[in-house]
C-alpha cells in the first residue's frame, strides 16, 4: 500500500481541527477515515487499487490549471481559437486534448475593459476540472461561497485585487450543469510573446476570477 | 419548445424540496431575466436518489442585477449575477407574450 502514501497530498488541505494530544496516529482524522474506507472498499472488491492509482496520478500530474493556462494563452494569440472558445468552450478545450468529468458543458467568459467575471458554486464546489484540476480549499469554503455572491468586490480586496474604476463584476454561480472558465485580459507588455511564455502568466485564480494574470516582469 | 425566451422576466419559486437541490436560497422569490436557454438535462433532484431524472428538464441562465438581490449591495449598480435555473423552479413574472 506504500503506493498510496501520496493520497495524503489530496487531503492535506482538509481542516486539521482535531486535537493531537489523544491522537496516537500520524494520520489526521480525515486521512485515517479515507484510508479505512479505501481498505474496506478494496477488501470487498468494490475498488481496484490500480484504478485508484491511475485516478490519483491523473489529478496530480495531468489535470490542473496548466491546462487552462494553455487554453487562455492560445486564446490571446489566436483570434480564431478565441472565437471558437467563446462560442463552444467544451469543443475548443477538447481541441487541446482536455476533456472529462466536470468538463462536459464548459463555457468561457471573457474579461474585458468593461467587465470582470468571477466564478463560485454557492451550493458546493462545482469547478471545471479538465482545465483547472481540483478546486482549492478556499473555493469550497462557506466564507468564499457566501461572500462571492454577496460582496464580490470585497472578495477581490481579500485577494489583493483592485479593479479599474467603472468595471462591472459578473458573478457566475455554477450550481447546475455548466462549468465556467474565466478568460482574463492579456497583460500589457506581452506583445510578441509566444503561447508557452504567456501561459506562465496565467494563474489559477485569474481563471476563477479572484485574481489577475501575473505582470510580465513577475513571471514565475 | 422551451417555455421561456431570452429577455422574459421570471420569478424563482421556492418549491420547499429537501436535499441537495440546485437552487440556492438567495435567489428564491427573486425576479430576474432569462439570458439564454442552456438545453435540457436530467433532473439532478432525481439523479441524487439514483433515479434516471427523465424526462430532461429545460435549463435557463437567469440574470439578476446584484442590487435586486441584496438591498444593501455595496458594489456597482452594473454588477450582476448569472445562474442556471431549471424550468420547474421558474414562473413568469408577468404574463408571457
Amino acid at each position: 500500500m506504500s503506493d498510496h502514501d501520496h493520497h495524503d497530498h489530496h487531503h492535506h488541505d482538509h481542516h486539521h481541527d482535531h486535537d493531537h494530544d489523544h491522537d496516537h496516529s500520524e494520520l489526521s482524522a480525515m486521512d485515517a477515515r479515507v484510508r479505512a474506507l479505501e481498505t474496506i472498499l478494496v477488501e470487498k472488491g468494490y475498488v481496484d487499487p490500480a484504478a485508484l492509482d491511475v485516478l490519483i496520478e491523473t489529478y496530480e500530474t495531468k489535470v490542473g490549471p496548466h491546462n487552462g493556462a494553455r487554453v487562455v494563452a492560445k486564446s490571446w494569440i489566436d483570434p480564431a481559437y478565441r472565437a471558437r472558445l467563446l462560442a463552444d468552450a467544451t469543443a475548443a478545450v477538447a481541441e487541446l486534448g482536455y476533456a472529462g468529468r466536470q468538463g462536459e458543458h464548459l463555457v468561457a467568459v471573457e474579461n474585458t475593459a468593461d467587465t470582470h467575471n468571477m466564478v463560485v458554486c454557492t451550493l458546493c464546489s462545482c469547478y471545471p476540472w479538465p482545465v483547472l484540476g481540483l478546486p482549492p480549499v478556499w473555493y469550497k469554503s462557506a466564507p468564499y461561497r457566501a461572500k462571492a455572491v454577496r460582496d464580490p468586490r470585497g472578495v477581490l480586496a481579500d485577494f489583493g485585487v483592485t479593479l479599474s474604476a467603472g468595471k462591472a463584476i459578473k458573478v457566475w454561480d455554477s450550481t447546475a450543469e455548466i462549468r465556467y472558465l474565466v478568460v482574463p485580459e492579456r497583460p500589457a507588455g506581452t506583445e510578441g510573446w509566444d503561447e508557452a511564455r504567456l501561459a506562465d502568466l496565467v494563474t489559477r485564480d485569474s481563471m476563477i476570477g479572484t485574481g489577475l494574470p501575473r505582470a510580465p516582469g513577475a513571471a514565475a | 419548445m422551451p417555455r421561456f425566451s431570452p429577455g422574459d422576466r421570471v420569478t424563482v419559486l421556492d418549491l420547499g424540496k429537501p436535499g441537495h437541490v440546485r437552487i440556492p436560497w438567495f435567489i428564491r422569490h427573486r425576479t430576474g431575466r432569462i439570458e439564454r436557454y442552456c438545453g435540457a438535462y436530467p433532473n439532478p433532484e432525481d439523479l441524487a436518489f439514483g433515479r434516471p431524472g427523465l424526462p430532461a428538464i429545460d435549463l435557463y441562465r437567469v440574470h439578476f442585477p446584484q442590487t435586486d438581490l441584496w438591498p444593501d449591495y455595496a458594489g456597482a449598480a452594473s454588477d450582476t449575477l448569472e445562474i442556471e435555473v431549471y424550468d420547474h423552479w421558474l414562473e413568469p413574472a408577468e404574463p408571457l407574450t
